[in-house]
């Protein structure tokens, strides 16, 4: 299989900070090899200065996390027949969202720092009783999904809130906040979900935009487990946010009318104290009703909407039951 | 072709001027619509953070309503599109979790057996009309207008809930039919990137460095205005937009968010003013102004 490689470039001793050169292959390939197949043969027989991570080559290490063709992945896992039409060029370059040290490796600090910030361990209010903590297999099966991470990157490199916020714990890292959470041997749950509620860069700054999801080799699908714990820091008590609030009202808006009542949903969001946030809103209010369009002070009902609203009534009910 | 239209909350409340476009464009392509006045809301994925089942609830609800009428859904915004895609997803992999679904649609009269689809008017001009048929009811070719896709995100991902294996065409179904209206697509990175506005309410100022990041690049590509399939999006990137690029010294608020289907009404001759383009809060008239020069087609 005949196959062109396009590979990004960096050499820290002659390159500024940020700079980066593009460098194409063309190689003969296995038809069944991987972008880390490819890789190691451009090393080996072509240019021996290529820098790149790799050590296991069956996807569990998690050394190999790349983006190809604009989307993180591991290398050692794709096919470059999956991923594209013979001929055509595969696009090679470091994971986003972390500094690059050469070529195709980017240093793994940012990453860990921020599964430190989660306390990354089991902290039991007293030893166990019987010389070991007893968990029950339900529990532990639930915490595979996060278990099964890797910590290859992937979901840290594409992360659309990462690249324009440092200060986001990520998708990983929350991943794995979530593990200790659903622990049942772990007696922090509370200060933890709280912590997580209020610190700068916490669960409520997700977008949702699936990325993470997307590009995890494991499924650990950590935007879900994200979402999971936003409902159980409100049940906990923390209500403070306007993360909590835009819940809220979106929830009550549909329940009453069936739809959205945008407006009031703004409105809800900043909270009723919030000044300067109000202010703002009204400006983008006013320049929307002088254009013409603003959603109607009596909000759009869907029809018979007590139906749902008769829904949202069972369902609440079950949920306290 | 008749379909039970779902036009979301934001074509019914804050962005009338996608409703009104969109309902233009499928009467000129002969799309026959009934709209499911009885649907609720699709929860956006804000209520399905707090409860995922009754989020499916309600979504499984609209697709019942549409399979009680024999008809697919269509939607015109990302957003529900993805969200409903994600609830037929989960109920058509577990049976006993759609008998539970069901019971509580049952007094309504409602039962959803998967007999339906729910397709966004984007996948249906690709699919369903095709870009042959389309471009016939065109009377304008955009040439040497740049446009810019912006897909949102839930019309690309989880991609599992969106037949890409069966469908691999959606994938590009935006950059196709910039194509077919004669439009140069001006590619960047940030097309199926997020818009910033599920955390608008909630982080103001990483919302805005969305905005300003992603209408900047477009604007520096030289594009003319964006193209989105998605209201939500429309509502930050032109809503936000002068405050988001003051903010991030990302240039003057000059790029054009332009809905899909005002697009295609502009391909189809269709009045500006119609298709509710004096609405937007950053003007569009450079680029209606842009294609009012082209000639109709004879």
């Amino acid at each position: 299989m005949q196959s062109k490689l396009k590979v990004s470039r960096y050499n820290p001793e002659t390159m500024g900070e940020g700079q980066r050169r593009w460098d194409e292959f063309e190689l003969e390939l296995h038809p069944s090899a991987t972008v880390l197949d490819a890789l190691i043969q451009i090393r080996e027989e072509v240019d021996g200065t290529l820098a790149l991570r790799c050590a296991c080559r069956a996807s569990i290490c998690g050394s190999c996390g790349m983006r190809v063709n604009g989307d993180a992945k591991l290398v050692c896992k794709t096919r470059i027949a999956d991923i594209s039409e013979e001929g055509e060029t595969v696009v090679i370059e470091p994971m986003g969202n972390q500094p690059v040290i050469k070529d195709l490796v980017v240093t793994l600090d940012t990453f860990f720092d921020k599964v430190r910030q989660v306390d990354p361990y089991l902290q039991p209010d007293a030893e166990p009783e019987q010389g070991e903590f007893v968990a029950s297999n339900d529990s532990m099966v639930n915490l595979l999904t996060a278990m099964n991470c890797i910590m290859c990157g992937a979901c840290v490199s594409d992360c659309t809130v990462l690249e324009v916020d440092e200060a986001f714990i990520g998708p990983a890292a929350l991943a794995k906040a979530w593990r200790f959470v659903e622990d049942p041997r772990d007696d922090q749950r509370e200060e933890r979900l709280e912590e997580l509620n209020d610190v700068e860069g916490g669960i409520w700054d997700c977008t949702r935009c699936f990325k993470c999801v997307e590009v995890c080799p494991k499924d650990v699908a950590p935007m879900d487990r994200i979402m999971e714990m936003r409902d159980m820091a409100i049940e906990a008590g923390n209500r403070n946010t306007p993360g909590y609030r835009h819940t809220e009202s979106f929830n009550k808006s549909v329940k009453k009318h069936g739809r959205l009542d945008e407006a009031r949903l703004a409105v809800e969001s900043a909270g009723y104290t919030n000044v300067p946030r109000l202010i703002d809103l009204a400006e983008i209010g006013v320049k929307s009703v002088l254009k013409g369009k603003m959603p109607p002070v009596v909000p759009h009902k869907a029809d018979d909407s007590e139906k749902i609203t008769k829904i949202f009534e069972r369902v609440e009910s079950e949920r306290d039951s | 072709m008749k379909f039970a239209f779902y036009p979301g909350c934001v074509a019914r409340g804050a962005g009338p001027e996608l409703f009104d476009s969109a309902v233009a464009v499928m009467d000129r392509l002969g799309i026959e619509w009934v709209e499911l006045t009885g649907a609720a809301c699709t929860g956006a994925g804000v209520l399905q953070e707090k409860d995922q089942k009754l989020g499916d609830i309600l979504n499984i609800r609209t697709l019942a309503m549409a399979e009680q009428l024999g008809l697919p859904v269509m939607t015109i915004c990302s957003t529900c599109q993805g969200v409903m895609a994600q609830a037929d997803r989960r109920v058509r992999r577990d049976a006993d979790y759609l008998e539970d679904i069901n019971g509580y649609l049952a007094e309504e009269g409602l039962s959803y057996s998967g007999d339906t689809t729910v397709k966004h008017l984007l996948w249906v001009l690709v699919e369903d009309i095709g870009v042959e048929t389309l471009k016939k009811t065109f009377v304008k070719e955009l040439s040497g207008v740049n446009l810019a896709p912006f897909y949102g995100c839930y019309i690309v991902r989880p991609s599992d809930a969106l037949g890409f294996d069966e469908n691999p065409e959606r994938q590009t179904s935006l950059e196709t039919v910039i194509e077919a209206v004669g439009g140069n697509v001006i590619d960047f990175p940030g097309k199926t990137a997020c818009c910033g506005f599920p955390i608008l309410l909630i982080n103001q100022r990483n919302s805005l460095r969305m905005v300003a990041n992603h209408t900047g690049t477009a604007s520096e590509l030289g594009a003319d205005a964006m193209v989105t399939p998605c209201p939500l999006c429309h509502l930050n990137l032109d809503g936000y937009q002068p405050k988001a690029r003051r903010q991030n010294r990302r240039g003057k608020a000059d790029l054009p968010i332009i809905h899909l289907p005002q697009m295609l009404g502009l391909a189809m001759g269709m009045d500006a003013k119609k298709l509710g383009l004096g609405k937007h809060l950053v003007a569009t008239k450079d680029i209606v102004r842009k294609v009012d020069s082209i000639p109709v087609a004879s």
